[in-house]
């Protein structure tokens, strides 16, 4: 049994701003171990970023309010000095961000970027660094790496960019690599690469990873379990099977519903999620997702449904149907014309 | 790198050239200013006038006087003042190493006080500090050079003078660095610090608007997720990026002070620089000394961009030539 590597426990994380508290993360507990993949899947705003930036200690907001616990290796990094906090990032956890375009310092060679993570967590003497630098590059499948480590950023494709972050992220062997959104700011066949080499990576330096995306297809492949976020709250938690063919929320069939599939019978109207994400500063009475789901009762309006595990191990869900009732409507939401020929 | 300076300079070339017909024009196709007239005195008779044409070469064609004047400027270097009948390049190069000083030692100051007040701003915000130094800037962008300049001469020269903060000031003037180091900056400090209270303030809230402005940059996060120290963010990364908008201020607002924009400051004090000089030649309309100052000062501001270029390539190679 893989060792616990992160345990967050009813985390919330709030801004203050003028027009009130915006709670963006509001309690979230989940796990990760060691050498997991877990995605975490949800829309813009749902706080999937804050809360792996809160991991990190990243949100330099000054009117942040952290609540909870994020324990890391038995360490609760809430309460870690800055000097510690700077030894866990980038050696115990490294982060790879969504844009490529705009990640790396434009002033400073990708050799030199990479250099200096290295110097800032090992004793290396001269020399070794760079060693180290062209090693990366080259298990991240950049060409003629002893060349291009002297290039600066701008002199690089967006995927090879991608590229020279993982390596970055890479270079300090982490246990924990969080890949924030890697592959939205790319173009679909350089998706495909990265995933596969975010993939290789993992199994080479044995990295858990946890992979936040709003592309399900994204997680489809590499992810052992998923949890899906919904306005600041985790809404479904499984691992693959189950939140593939056996999903629970009625959110998580409106993702499903708007993937593009291969394996369908005909092309036809991909489905959307009606409507808005709430205002994470009033939240709607009852559950978050209410005013968007065609399947809403009265309980959903009275009371907040709780994440609780109904249809097996540690395959949760917050939404007030039965399960029968869930497996009888979701098809018209995910396969309408399954639904339909059924 | 060959391609760039070679480019660079025939583009001074051509400016200086631009500049100089340009100036020559408005002195001399212009009508109603006859610098003979100027020249002659009080009630000058058409025959003195005449000879002062004559003897200055003003009664021959545009093309040829402006030839001439050229050629007395950069070949023979014996260009002779209308007004006070001394040679012009002598005068400016014995003014030029007052200016240089000047700007010099103030743009040292400039740009150091400025860093530190910027970077201390951004760091702070959200305390008392921010305003407070934001303040200070800003009165010191307000605060006229010639007043400031007239208020530091009565306190250190007159008035406080015997005050023992103050005794050691000496009187206005200059002393070359080569004569008198200890003089030299004993007497320029003041003007020093009189003429960077502007700049120190402009680039302080400059610097402090790039800071925070590249503070939400994407890569300064990705730095932060490296585990740097906050130190190292700060200086390396958040600091050098911002530093691009600084330098181009910098360049520009340096060749204009070289090329006589100082004027206040050394008319204030006393200093005999170029400023002096152009303003004294313009109320005198003394021709070939504004050519000769005009051509100086082009001369510099152009030199301050091309560098500005050149750091500019140094500091973000996205600019660099392939």
């Amino acid at each position: 049994m893989a060792e616990r590597l992160l345990a967050v426990r009813d985390l919330k994380v709030s801004f203050r701003t003028e027009d009130g508290i915006v709670r963006a993360v509001d309690g979230i507990s989940f796990t990760v171990d060691e050498g997991e993949v877990v995605g975490i899947v949800g829309e813009s705003g749902s706080g999937k970023s804050v809360t792996m930036m809160s991991v990190m200690r990243l949100i330099t907001d000054p009117n942040v309010i952290y609540e909870g616990s994020i324990v890391y290796k038995g360490r609760d990094l809430m309460g870690v000095s800055r000097d510690a906090m700077r030894e866990v990032r980038g050696e115990e956890i490294a982060m790879i961000f969504q844009d490529p375009m705009t990640s790396l310092n434009p002033v400073y060679t990708v050799g030199w970027q990479i250099e200096e993570q290295l110097n800032e967590h090992y004793d290396l003497k001269k020399g070794q660094a760079r060693r180290r630098a062209i090693e990366l590059l080259t298990q991240v499948g950049i060409p003629r790496p002893e060349q291009r480590i002297d290039d600066y950023p701008h002199q690089f494709s967006g995927g090879m960019r991608q590229r020279v972050m993982i390596a970055l992220a890479l270079s300090c062997n982490p246990d924990l690599l969080i890949a924030d959104e890697p592959t939205t700011a790319l173009d679909v066949t350089i998706q495909a690469q990265i995933l596969e080499l975010i993939k290789n990576l993992r199994r080479e330096f044995g990295s858990a990873v946890v992979l936040i995306t709003h592309d399900l297809g994204v997680v489809a492949d590499i992810a052992d379990r998923i949890l899906v976020m919904y306005a600041g709250r985790i809404v479904e938690e499984g691992n693959k099977e189950q939140i593939f063919y056996d999903p629970q929320h009625p959110y998580t069939w409106g993702l499903l519903g708007s993937i593009a599939r291969l394996d369908r019978p005909k092309a036809r109207r991909l489905t959307a999620i009606a409507g808005q994400p709430p205002s994470l500063i009033n939240r709607p009475q009852g559950c978050s997702f209410r005013p968007r789901c065609p399947q809403a009762f009265e309980r959903c309006r009275a009371e907040d449904p709780q994440l609780t595990a109904k249809v097996g191990e540690g395959h949760l869900d917050a939404c007030h149907l039965s399960v029968e009732d869930k497996r009888a409507r979701r098809d018209a939401t995910i396969n309408p014309e399954l639904a339909e020929t059924a | 790198m060959a391609t760039f300076i070679v480019r660079r300079v025939l583009w001074l070339i051509v400016v200086l050239f631009a500049i100089s017909v340009l100036v020559f024009l408005i002195f001399f196709a212009i009508p109603g200013v006859d610098p003979a007239r100027q020249m002659a005195g009080r009630n000058p008779t058409a025959e003195t006038i005449r000879n002062i044409k004559h003897e200055f070469g003003l009664d021959r064609p545009l093309p040829v006087r402006y030839g001439l004047m050229m050629k007395h400027i950069f070949i023979s270097r014996d260009l002779i003042s209308y007004g006070s009948h001394t040679k012009v390049i002598p005068e400016i190069l014995s003014a030029a190493p007052v200016t240089l000083s000047l700007v010099f030692g103030a743009a040292v100051i400039w740009i150091v006080f400025s860093i530190l007040t910027g970077l201390a701003a951004a760091v702070f915000r959200g305390t008392i500090i921010d305003p407070l130094l934001m303040i200070l800037a800003l009165i010191g962008i307000s605060i006229p050079v010639f007043w400031l300049g007239e208020v530091v001469n009565l306190i250190t020269q007159s008035r406080l003078h015997h005050f023992f903060l103050f005794s050691w000031v000496p009187p206005l003037g200059y002393t070359p660095l080569t004569q008198d180091p200890v003089m030299w900056f004993e007497q320029l400090l003041l003007p020093w610090l009189t003429l960077s209270v502007l700049y120190i303030g402009f680039y302080a809230r400059v610097l402090r608007a790039n800071l925070i402005e590249t503070e939400s940059e994407d890569y300064v996060r990705t730095a932060r997720a490296k585990g740097l120290s906050e130190r190292r963010v700060l200086l390396r990364h958040t600091l050098r990026t911002s530093l691009i908008t600084f330098v181009s201020l910098f360049g520009l607002d340096f060749g204009v002070l070289v090329g006589g924009g100082a004027l206040l400051t050394e008319v204030v004090f006393g200093l005999p620089g170029v400023g002096l000089l152009t303003y004294n030649s313009l109320t005198s309309l003394d021709l070939p000394v504004i050519m000769t100052t005009v051509i100086y000062g082009a001369f510099f501001i152009t030199l301050a961009s091309a560098l500005v270029d050149l750091v500019y390539a140094w500091l973000d190679p996205r600019v660099r030539p392939a």
